[in-house]
């Protein structure tokens, strides 16, 4: 079970929400939705603990997740706008250190497997600085289906990929959830579930939001509330 | 653990063995600016002979900050930083990883091309050994310490200027032992020991709490 509590985040002046409040039990998938800029990536980065919430407390399994620390980023895979992967290395390479970090040793037909299922077969050993864009965030996408971890945050996992990848990482998604994991993304498309719960959380930060002054920034937040998730 | 710690550490070396130009260019730099000093200052024995410990130390530690920039900046950009913190491991023993990598590549070339570079300045081969354990003591130090500036620096625009204004004063104590050593072996080689057991703390120091500051330093950098 994912917790936020009154949660608030300032981006410099200006306040991308503030009193957030959202849970997120198991087998559920929670869509993030808003417009550009409206402080998606920030409640994500937040959620991971990448990103130092002005106010408010983030609770995994009801401890906060500053205690947890290690504990809870066992829990988690994030997957950012950066692919996180090495230009230098291979494929291969790249997924076997990000499963040796998550600590779970993988076979290597495992990872070739992996690879295959993400439509790579065949480029698994050329560096990845040579594949294109969408073949580079399918090597990262590829830790999805490895990953034992309950709780994946996604920030537009969908961007550069082709149909065919949509539909697997469609397909990756929805088999997490419906085996009881969580799944926290942001996405302008709709995502489609088997099984599970869909909740909806849009951030709404009111339309002049760049106050002058951080005393004015409260008030407009106040009469302007952020949003919160409403289950459906 | 020591896995992990593994890992970070190969794929460290496997990425700068596919790009050599990095190792390369501290080792060069390091060459060069030894070099141009007996021709600036003559081929005076005497003179050369006293300048050698204190020229090897200045540039090694040039050249070890000249690296320092990339240590972490490669990480930063393609991302793989943040997943290193958010992996469920020590932060700080991944650190250490990386610093002890980023040391056998920039550092240890250095240390191994130093006695190469002390016969220009007519050391003798006392001189020379002291050289050689006090830049395999002291060096790893300037990475560690460096490895805090690194961090503190990432994402920063002009980061590498203020780097070094933050660094260079923190090095100070190393230089003076290390190129200190090296002094004194060309007086009296057991008035040494001292300097390398001052060097060997600090060492040690640097070794336990460099990588928990730089590992603090790399989360406030990726907020």
């Amino acid at each position: 079970m994912l917790e936020a509590i009154d949660l608030a985040c300032q981006r410099g002046d200006r306040l991308l929400f503030a009193g957030l409040g959202l849970q997120v039990g198991p087998a559920t998938l929670l869509h993030v939705r808003g417009r550009n800029g409206s402080g998606k990536t920030t409640l994500l980065r937040a959620l991971c603990g990448l990103l130092h919430a002005d106010a408010g407390q983030i609770r995994w399994h009801g401890e906060d997740i500053r205690e947890l620390a290690e504990d809870y980023r066992r829990d988690l895979l994030y997957f950012g706008h950066l692919n996180g992967i090495k230009a230098d290395l291979t494929g291969l390479e790249n997924l076997q250190i990000a499963a040796t970090l998550d600590q779970r040793p993988v076979a290597a037909d495992a990872l070739r497997a992996a690879l295959a299922r993400i439509g790579l077969d065949g480029y698994e050993d050329l560096p990845t600085r040579l594949l294109s864009q969408g073949q580079k965030k399918r090597v990262a996408l590829a830790r999805l289906i490895l990953s034992k971890a309950p709780l994946w945050i996604l920030d537009e996992p969908f961007t550069a990929l082709d149909t065919d990848a949509v539909t697997l990482l469609e397909e990756l998604i929805a088999q997490h959830v419906a085996g009881g994991g969580l799944v926290v993304l942001t996405t302008h498309q709709e995502v489609a579930l088997t099984r599970g719960a869909i909740q909806r959380l849009t951030l709404d930060p009111p339309a002049h939001a760049a106050a002058a002054g951080p005393a004015e920034a409260t008030t407009s937040a106040s009469s302007a509330a952020a949003g919160a998730a409403v289950p459906q | 653990m020591f896995k992990v710690f593994a890992c970070i550490l190969t794929r460290d070396l496997t990425l700068a063995l596919r790009r050599r130009t990095d190792v390369l260019t501290t080792l060069f730099f390091f060459v060069i600016v030894v070099s141009l000093f007996p021709l600036g200052v003559g081929s005076e024995r005497a003179l050369l002979k006293q300048l050698g410990p204190g020229v090897v130390w200045v540039a090694a530690l040039l050249a070890s900050m000249l690296a320092l920039e990339r240590l972490f900046a490669a990480d930063y950009e393609d991302g793989t930083l943040e997943q290193l913190l958010l992996t469920g491991q020590p932060l700080s023993l991944l650190v250490l990883a990386k610093v002890i990598a980023h040391w056998l590549l920039t550092g240890l070339p250095l240390v191994l091309i130093a006695p190469l570079m002390a016969m220009q300045y007519h050391l003798d081969w006392g001189a020379v050994w002291i050289m050689l354990v006090s830049l395999a003591v002291g060096t790893p130090v300037l990475s560690l310490i460096g490895a805090i500036g690194a961090a503190l620096t990432l994402g920063l625009r002009g980061g590498g200027i203020l780097l070094s204004l933050l660094i260079l004063p923190l090095y100070v104590p190393v230089l003076v032992y290390g190129s200190g050593a090296v002094a004194m072996a060309a007086i009296d080689l057991a008035a040494v020991v001292p300097y390398l057991q001052l060097l060997g703390a600090f060492l040690l120091v640097a070794l336990v709490f460099a990588p928990l500051a730089a590992a603090l330093a790399l989360r406030i950098a990726l907020e």
